[in-house]
Parts: C-alpha cells; sequence; structure tokens
C-alpha cells in the first residue's frame, strides 16, 4: 500500500515545499501583513480622533503592501525556478511536548500570486470605498474592518503551516462577520452576520479535525514537514484529512452543503461583497485545496468528492442566479457557481491546479468589476437593488456600462477576454478526466451565459422603469476609475496563459501535468463552449430582452423559477436538517435540566416531604397507639428470638 | 398441683374480666382476685414468705391504694364502649393474640424436665434463706431499693401536695363572718341542733316540729318531698297526744288549734 | 414436677395485661392492667426459681413487688393531680404532643 503510493508521489510529480530562508527584500515579508493590521488597529484603538483621515490611512496601508508585494513579485520572477520558494522565520509560537508550531511565512509562486491579487484588487476597492461609504457616519470603522480583513487574507496565503493558516482562516471569518452586519441597526444584516458565521464555523471543524488530524500523523503541521513525508501516511489517513479540508474550504467558500450563507451575505455594503465574497475570502477554500495538493494528489476519492460538490455548486449557484431580481444576489449565485468551477479545477489534480488559480484570478478581476459596477448603478439610483426598477441604464451612466460589460463578457467566455481562457481550460481538463463532468461544466457555462445576460438586459437595455422623480447620473471619479482598472484587467488577463506561463509559474508548488491525450481538440472544445454560451445569451434575448419586463415579479411562475427563487431550498434543507433537530435537542437537553437533574434535586426534597407529611400522622397523640407500636416492636422482637433460636 | 389447675381458669377468666367490665371499681376487685390466687400459687411453689408478701403488700396495700384513689376520682366513673382510635381495637386484639401465641407456643416447645425443688435452698426455713441472700449478695440492690422508695413517698406527697392559694381563715374571721351573714341574709349564726331534736314521730315521712310550730323542711328527705308523700306533723300530733294522755302526761303546751278542735270531735 | 403450666399462664396473663393496656381508656384501670403485667412477671419468676432450685427467682419477685409498689405510689399522685387540674382521667385526653 505505501509502496503504491510512493510510486504515485513520484508518478506525479508532487513536488514538495522546500523553502530557504528570506533574504534581500523577503525581509520584508512581515511587513506586507503588519500594514494593514496596523491600520486596523490604530483606526479601532484610535476611536472618533481618526475620523477626519481614517480613511486615507486604511488606503494608504494596503497600496504600501501591493507595492512591496509588486517588488517581490519582480524579484522572484528573476529568480530561476528551482529557487522560488523562500521562508521567514518570525518567531516561536507554541511549543508545548512534541507539538513545535512557528510564525512562519512562505513566500513562493502561489503566495505571490494570491498576494498581487488581495493587496491590488483590495486596494482598488478601498478606493473605491472612499466615494461609496462618503455618506456614512461610521466610515473610518468600515476601512478598518477592511484593513483587517486584508491582514488576515494575507496571513492566510502567507503562512507555512496550517495552524498560521487557520489564524488568518479565523480572521477572515470574523472580518466577513463585521463586515455583512456592518449596518447593525439592520435586523436583516445582524442575522445574515450571524448566519455567514455559523456555516463558516460547521467548516471550521472539519479544518480543527484536519490539523488535529495532521499533527497526530506528521507530527507537525508544517507544509514542509508534510510534503515531504505525505508519501507514507496510508491512503485511508490522507482521505480523511482531503475530506477534512474539503469541509473546511466549503464552509469558507460557499460550496454545497455548506453554501446558504453566500446569498445573504449581499446584505453588506457592495465594496465587501466585491473584495469579501467575491474575489478573495470565498477564493480561501480553493487555495487550500491547492496548497494541499501533496495530501489530495495521494487520495484519489477525496479528489472525487471535491469534484462532485464542485459540479453540484456549479450548477447549483447557476440555476439561483437565473431567477434573482435583487442584482447583487445574481452575482452572489454567479460567484458560487464560478468557484465551482475553479474547484472543479482543484479536483481534477495536477492537471488542474493551475488552472483553478488561473481562473481564480481571473475571477477576482471581473467580478469585482461587476460588483463594483453593481454598487456604482445602486448609487445612482438611490441604493436600489431591485433589477426591475432598473432599465436603459446605459446612456445615462456609461462609464459604468462599459466597465460592466467588459466584466459580462469576460464571465460569460466571450472569445478573447480573460474568462474565456480560464474557464476553456477547465473545461477541457474536466472533459479529459470524465466526460459527465465535462459536460456539465459546458451545460453551467451555458446557464451562465443566460443569467449574466439576464442580468444586462434588464440594468442597461429594455425600457426605462425607474421610480418617479429618479435621475440617475454617473458616478464620482473615486469611483469609476477602480472600475476602469478593473475592466482593463478583465479583458487583459489572459496574457498569463500565453505559453502555459502561469502553468510553468506554479510548477514548482503544484506539479507540472504529465502529457496526455486529450479526449477532443482544444479549438473543438472552445467551439462547442461559445455555440452553448450563444445559445444561453440568445434565450436570454428571447425571454427577457424581447418582452416587456413587468415592474413587480410575477407571482405565476413555474416550478422551477420558483425553486430558484428560493434558492433551490437550501435554507429549508438546513432549517429540517440541522437546525431544527438542533432546537429540538436543546429544547429536550432543557427540558431534562429543568424536571430532569433540578427536579430530582428538589424532587428529592419534595418527595421526601410528601412521604413525611403522611408519615408524620402516626403520631396522633394518643398513648394508647403508642402502646400499639411499643407491642408492636416486641413481637417483632421475640419473634426474631425465636427464629434465631430456632434455626 | 390441684391448686393451680383449679385456680389458673379463675385468674385467666378474672383477667379477662379486667378488660371487659365498665366500671372501673369491678376492674379493681378482679384484680385483687387475680393477685389472691397468685399468693396461693407462690404457696403452692414453695414461696411462703413471697405468699405472705403478696397479700400484705400487694392486694391490701397496693390495691387498696387503687381504690382510694378510685374514690377521689369517682366511683361512678365508667368508660363508653366506644373506641375513638380507628383500628385499635382490632390492632390490640390481634397483636395480643399474635403475642400471647408466640410465647404459648414457644414455651410449649420447652421440656424443662422435673424441677430442682427449694427443698434444699429452703432448708434452714424460706425466710432465712431468703434473708441470707438478700443481705449479702443483693446488699446493694436492697440498699438502692430503700432510697427508691423514700423518693418514690416525697414525690407523691409533693405531686399530691395542694398549696393554698388564700390565707386560712381564723376562728375569730369566721365568727365575724356568721355574724355578718346573719346581718345580711338572716342565716342561723349558731350551730344547726344536731338530728332527732325536733322529731316527734321516728317514721321517715313526718318531719320535725320547730318550736314555733312549723314542720321542718330538713327533717325529710328531698325526694319524699318531691314525691308528695311526706305526712302533716300537726295532723299526727293527736295521736301523740293521745299516746301522752295514756302515760298520764299532761298534754303538750305546744299545741294548736286545729289539734284541739280535733280532740273536741275525739 | 415442670413449671412449664405456671409459665404458660404467666404468659397467658401478661398477653391479657397488655391487651388491656391498649383497650381501655381510664387510666387508673390501665395502671391495674399493668400491675396484672407485673404480676405476671412476678410468677414467671417465682416458678423459674422452683424450677433451677435457687431462690434468687424469689428475691427478684420480691425487689418487682417493691418497686411495684413505689411505682404504683408516684403513678396514682401524678393521675390524681392531672385530675384535679383536667377533671377527666381518661387517657385519650392528654393527646398534645402530636402532629
Amino acid at each position: 500500500m505505501t509502496a503504491q503510493i510512493l510510486a504515485l508521489h513520484e508518478a506525479a510529480q508532487i513536488p514538495a515545499v522546500d523553502p530557504s530562508a528570506a533574504t534581500g527584500v523577503y525581509t520584508l515579508l512581515w511587513l506586507v501583513i503588519a500594514l494593514p493590521l496596523a491600520g486596523a488597529v490604530i483606526l479601532l484603538l484610535g476611536g472618533r480622533a481618526t475620523d477626519r483621515w481614517g480613511h486615507l490611512l486604511g488606503t494608504a496601508l494596503p497600496i504600501g503592501s501591493f507595492v512591496l508585494s509588486l517588488v517581490m513579485f519582480i524579484d522572484l520572477l528573476g529568480r530561476d525556478s528551482g529557487n522560488r520558494q523562500l521562508s521567514q522565520h518570525l518567531y516561536t509560537w507554541m511549543q508545548v511536548g512534541h507539538l513545535d508550531v512557528g510564525m512562519d511565512l512562505l513566500y513562493d509562486p502561489l503566495s505571490s500570486l494570491f498576494l498581487l491579487l488581495i493587496t491590488g484588487v483590495g486596494s482598488l476597492i478601498h478606493v473605491y470605498s472612499i466615494g461609496y461609504m462618503e455618506h456614512d457616519p461610521r466610515r473610518r470603522r468600515f476601512f478598518a474592518y477592511l484593513n483587517l480583513f486584508v491582514a488576515a487574507m494575507l496571513m492566510l496565503v502567507l503562512a507555512e503551516n496550517y495552524l498560521a493558516l487557520f489564524l488568518g482562516w479565523e480572521g477572515v471569518g470574523l472580518a466577513s462577520y463585521l463586515l455583512i452586519g456592518f449596518w447593525q441597526w439592520k435586523p436583516s444584516a445582524a442575522a445574515a452576520a450571524k448566519k455567514a458565521f455559523v456555516l463558516n464555523r460547521v467548516g471550521d471543524i472539519g479544518m480543527s479535525l484536519a490539523i488535529m488530524l495532521f499533527f497526530v500523523t506528521f507530527g507537525s503541521t508544517s507544509f514542509t514537514v508534510i510534503s515531504a513525508s505525505s508519501g507514507r501516511a496510508s491512503e485511508g489517513t490522507l482521505t480523511a484529512l482531503g475530506l477534512l479540508l474539503l469541509l473546511g474550504a466549503c464552509g469558507k467558500s460557499a460550496q454545497v452543503p455548506l453554501q446558504a450563507w453566500l446569498l445573504d451575505a449581499m446584505e453588506g455594503p457592495t465594496p465587501v461583497s466585491a473584495l469579501i465574497h467575491a474575489a478573495t475570502m470565498v477564493t480561501a477554500g480553493v487555495y487550500l485545496i491547492v496548497r494541499s495538493n501533496f495530501v489530495f494528489d495521494l487520495a484519489p476519492n477525496a479528489q472525487t468528492v471535491v469534484v462532485v460538490v464542485a459540479v453540484v455548486t456549479l450548477l447549483w449557484g447557476a440555476i439561483i442566479g437565473c431567477a434573482k431580481d435583487d442584482i447583487k444576489k445574481v452575482l452572489a449565485g454567479s460567484t458560487m457557481s464560478q468557484i465551482g468551477y475553479m474547484m472543479l479545477g482543484a479536483g481534477l489534480g495536477v492537471a488542474g491546479y493551475a488552472f483553478a488559480i488561473f481562473h481564480l484570478l481571473m475571477h477576482g478581476f471581473f467580478k469585482a468589476d461587476m460588483f463594483l459596477g453593481a454598487g456604482s448603478v445602486m448609487h445612482g439610483m438611490d441604493d436600489d437593488v431591485d433589477m426591475r426598477h432598473y432599465g436603459a441604464l446605459r446612456k445615462a451612466m456609461p462609464v459604468t456600462f462599459l466597465t460592466f460589460a467588459m466584466g459580462y463578457l469576460a464571465i460569460i467566455g466571450f472569445p478573447g477576454f480573460s474568462g474565456f481562457w480560464s474557464k476553456d481550460k477547465i473545461i477541457e481538463t474536466a472533459l479529459n478526466d470524465n466526460w459527465v463532468v465535462g459536460l456539465c461544466a459546458i451545460v453551467g457555462a451555458g446557464v451562465t451565459g443566460f443569467y449574466m445576460t439576464r442580468l444586462m438586459l434588464l440594468t442597461f437595455f429594455t425600457g426605462k422603469r425607474w421610480e418617479k422623480g429618479l435621475h440617475p447620473h454617473e458616478s464620482p471619479k473615486v469611483m469609476t476609475i477602480p472600475l476602469i482598472v478593473l475592466a482593463a484587467l478583465s479583458v487583459l488577463g489572459g496574457v498569463l496563459l500565453l505559453n502555459d506561463w502561469i502553468v510553468d509559474f506554479l510548477a514548482p508548488v503544484v506539479g507540472t501535468p504529465p502529457p496526455e491525450d486529450a479526449a477532443l481538440p482544444g479549438i473543438v472544445v472552445s467551439l462547442i463552449v461559445v455555440l452553448v454560451v450563444a445559445a444561453g445569451v440568445s434565450l436570454a434575448w428571447f425571454l427577457v430582452g424581447k418582452r416587456d419586463v413587468p415592474r413587480t415579479a410575477p407571482q405565476q411562475v413555474s416550478p422551477v423559477v420558483l425553486a430558484a427563487r428560493n434558492d433551490l431550498y437550501g435554507d429549508a434543507i438546513n432549517d429540517t436538517l440541522v437546525v431544527n433537530p438542533g432546537r429540538h435537542t436543546v429544547a429536550g437537553l432543557l427540558a431534562f435540566d429543568r424536571y430532569g437533574v433540578d427536579g430530582t434535586l428538589t424532587g428529592g426534597p419534595v418527595a421526601i416531604g410528601v412521604v413525611a407529611g403522611q408519615l408524620r400522622r402516626v403520631q396522633n397523640g394518643f398513648v394508647r397507639s403508642y402502646a400499639l407500636s411499643l407491642l408492636g416492636g416486641v413481637l417483632l422482637v421475640v419473634l426474631a428470638l425465636l427464629a434465631v433460636n430456632l434455626a | 398441683m390441684t391448686a393451680f389447675w383449679f385456680l389458673a381458669p379463675i385468674m385467666v377468666i378474672a383477667a379477662l374480666g379486667i378488660l371487659f367490665v365498665r366500671k372501673a371499681v369491678h376492674a379493681a376487685l378482679l384484680l385483687a382476685v387475680v393477685m389472691i390466687s397468685l399468693a396461693v400459687l407462690y404457696a403452692a411453689l414453695d414461696a411462703p414468705f413471697l405468699f405472705a408478701v403478696q397479700i400484705i403488700v400487694y392486694t391490701g396495700a397496693i390495691l387498696m391504694l387503687f381504690l382510694f384513689v378510685l374514690m377521689l376520682v369517682g366511683v361512678d366513673a365508667s368508660d363508653s364502649v366506644v373506641e375513638t382510635i380507628r383500628g385499635q381495637r382490632l390492632l390490640a386484639i390481634v397483636a395480643g393474640l399474635l403475642l400471647g401465641l408466640v410465647l404459648v407456643t414457644g414455651v410449649g416447645q420447652i421440656s424443662l424436665g422435673a424441677g430442682t425443688g427449694l427443698t434444699e435452698a429452703n432448708n434452714g426455713g424460706n425466710i432465712q434463706a431468703l434473708a441470707s441472700i438478700l443481705f449479702s449478695r443483693y446488699v446493694f440492690a436492697f440498699e438502692t431499693t430503700s432510697a427508691l422508695l423514700i423518693t418514690a413517698a416525697v414525690g407523691a406527697m409533693v405531686l399530691a401536695h395542694r398549696e393554698r392559694l388564700t390565707p386560712k381563715p381564723t376562728q375569730a374571721g369566721l365568727a365575724a363572718q356568721r355574724m355578718r351573714d346573719y346581718a345580711a341574709k338572716g342565716t342561723h349564726p349558731g350551730p344547726l341542733p344536731p338530728p332527732g331534736v325536733f322529731a316527734r314521730h321516728n317514721a321517715v315521712d313526718t318531719p320535725a316540729l320547730l318550736p314555733d310550730g312549723t314542720a321542718s323542711e330538713a327533717s325529710v328527705s328531698r325526694v319524699l318531698a318531691a314525691r308528695g308523700t311526706v305526712r302533716s306533723a300537726p295532723a299526727l300530733a293527736d295521736d301523740i297526744e293521745e299516746v301522752q294522755r295514756q302515760l298520764g302526761e299532761a298534754p303538750h303546751a305546744g299545741r294548736t288549734g286545729a289539734a284541739s278542735a280535733e280532740e273536741e270531735t275525739l | 414436677m415442670s413449671v412449664t403450666p405456671y409459665i404458660v399462664l404467666s404468659s397467658i396473663l401478661f398477653t391479657i395485661g397488655c391487651v388491656g393496656v391498649l383497650t381501655r381508656r381510664n387510666a387508673i384501670v390501665v395502671f391495674m392492667c399493668v400491675e396484672l403485667m407485673l404480676n405476671a412477671s412476678n410468677l414467671a419468676l417465682v416458678a423459674f426459681a422452683r424450677q433451677h432450685g435457687n431462690l434468687d427467682g424469689q428475691v427478684a419477685a420480691f425487689f418487682v413487688m417493691v418497686v411495684a409498689a413505689a411505682e404504683v405510689v408516684v403513678g396514682l399522685a401524678i393521675i390524681m393531680t392531672i385530675f384535679r387540674t383536667r377533671r377527666s382521667a381518661s387517657v385519650d385526653d392528654a393527646s398534645l404532643l402530636k402532629y
């Protein structure tokens, strides 16, 4: 068994994490995390005194981190590919018995890309928020939370061991909770924040158990140690590890079965939706799986489960997105679906890791672009999210329209745009692995085309359905400039695939896929995908574009639409399977505590009291009845004596 | 043994009688029967001293004490037959029967064999033998018992003592009170005449005549007065006069006019 | 001759005395039944003295008599005192020590 795994290890050429000590510019690695963290601390502890300039500091610090990341990235490119893993040991975090965990940071190709994504897109969103949150009195606090999020996310991707990763993992969960519930006075926002946190917690159980299992199996949680010796663990252990890590990833990335929180999370301000629930936090699950490739590659069963989860979520999110009238919820469903694509890529093993990361980066650009665009539309429509009140906004908000259109073309996979390259690569790899999976991915692409076109038509085309007295206008420059930058990235992102650059770049981390015969030539696959997407787009044109759009949602709809409007009954399933049994269990335990435990404690004395109340009637005060008891006692004694003597 | 078989049934019946009689005095008398029978049985068991002591001390002193107290409490006092405590009578009888049965069958299982008899122990006489044991081996118990007796006697005196709540009236005080009563209500200040002083007839239903010629109500039983069978004394005075004449005495000076009228018709 | 009949008689008298204590309500009659029980035990003592051939039983019976006398004296004094204050000689009337 072990020999087989070792052979698999060799065949798949799973690279080991083997960093050298950080020197030169990389010694500033800790500063990348420290800058936004300092921002969060200053803005939170400084209080109202920092209100006037808080947002500026909060934007400047992530920009500083971006500059550092860029410098380090350029330096990394200058090194040769065998020398691209560096680690920095900050201090010893825990040393208890055999557990020795250091606060170690790892900089390698995978984390370099993530660093650029997080700090780059993050800084753009910070700039955007200066304008978006201008009228909010708690803007300084908002920036503090955003900085906290950026610091935690950077910790997550820079960690060299699972415990430090978990520190960042929990940190982003906390920041997500704080930001979803930012408008605390809204009960719906508070409930959504709580829901997100609780569902994340369920995933965290998987993560915690995985860390414990890592420690038990390998004696350490460090990537270096585990990746070097992962071949020596049994396949059962590795499958278990894979499944537990998948559970954690499902919670963080809103995959089925822990997907119910993502649409509710749209209660938060739009920059939050853009940064956390599109570009970065929800992709942490994908990062985890790719980073743990030394576990998954040796546990094919776990990989199969990942693929199944990914395919289900891919279609789930797409179907939900088709029936929502809230523009942000459509985009959230789309996010769920696109992360399904990334998970699919990650689940396909060495062949797919690089494409999953590629799609992750592209998705970060175009989804953030579209979310910020939606925010811009809402800003112009007086914070209305219902698309049935939009219509014909392309003339009123031209910049927003053009940038949004770039993102739209990217996501549907219009040839040449970034999304076209990334999604097609994943579909190709899926077809090579299993034609059913590939077919589902193609169908998903078609549905994506449908709902995104529907969104575009309802918002920017079709007739005006605006509220009375509303004059939509373009957003200020501080909001449109990030839109333009992101739109440009959505268009040009495909350049990363030139000559399979990204595949080679990530090879030291995820390994090189062995050359395989493709099921279909790449060009054929792309053609099929384009045709399916075109079918989706035209269906949307016929169903939505050509007809009059009613201002209120029609009630008489088919069961499929009804199901999609209800998130495919995801909340109902959660309620039945978990919430209600949990409530009943708690009620039962409460009753047991009150009547069983307390009842025994108080009931014992009460019972004794009742018995005593009956027994005291023996004391009736009459001498003769006492004498009768005496006689009874005498009888007993005499009988006992007789019995003893006769026996 | 004949004494035993003769007396045993009597004793048992008398004891059962104590349970069933209503008047307390009857119960005391039945107890006396039991005790005297016991004395006889002691005599049959070669215990002459105890035979005497049983009669003198137990029956003569203790039982008499019972009777005195009964007299003080009320000789008429009788228990009602109805039992006030629920189930007491039934349970008492059941428990008693059970106890009796257990004891008798238990004792009946014992085969004691012929007893040693007290002929040897009573060699120098029963009393002398008792005395020699009493004052040698049991002398401490003897002395303690005497202390007990003294304590009991003193205790009884203390319990039965009635504390005087008012000062004892003196002779002068009593005399002054009699004068005051005479002045206020006219009650006779002196002692009443002894019985029979004013009697005219020795029949119970004939009242005596007071010096002023009226009949004294105190001289007949009030029961007869209530029945109305009291004869009139003056009406019978003629017989008395007649007898006196026959005896050669002068007629009584205290005769009334009605009597002289009667005498004239005679 | 065996003293078993005397012991049986003693048991019977004792039992009758017991039942009397439980059944009668007049305090003095109850006391009399107690005396009956004491006498029954005296009989047993004297009978066993004869059985075993020493006078210890008779001495014991003698002491019982003395103590019974002392007891009767004090007991009757108590009954009289209660009677003076409560005008009742029934044992059921002294029933305040109850629940």
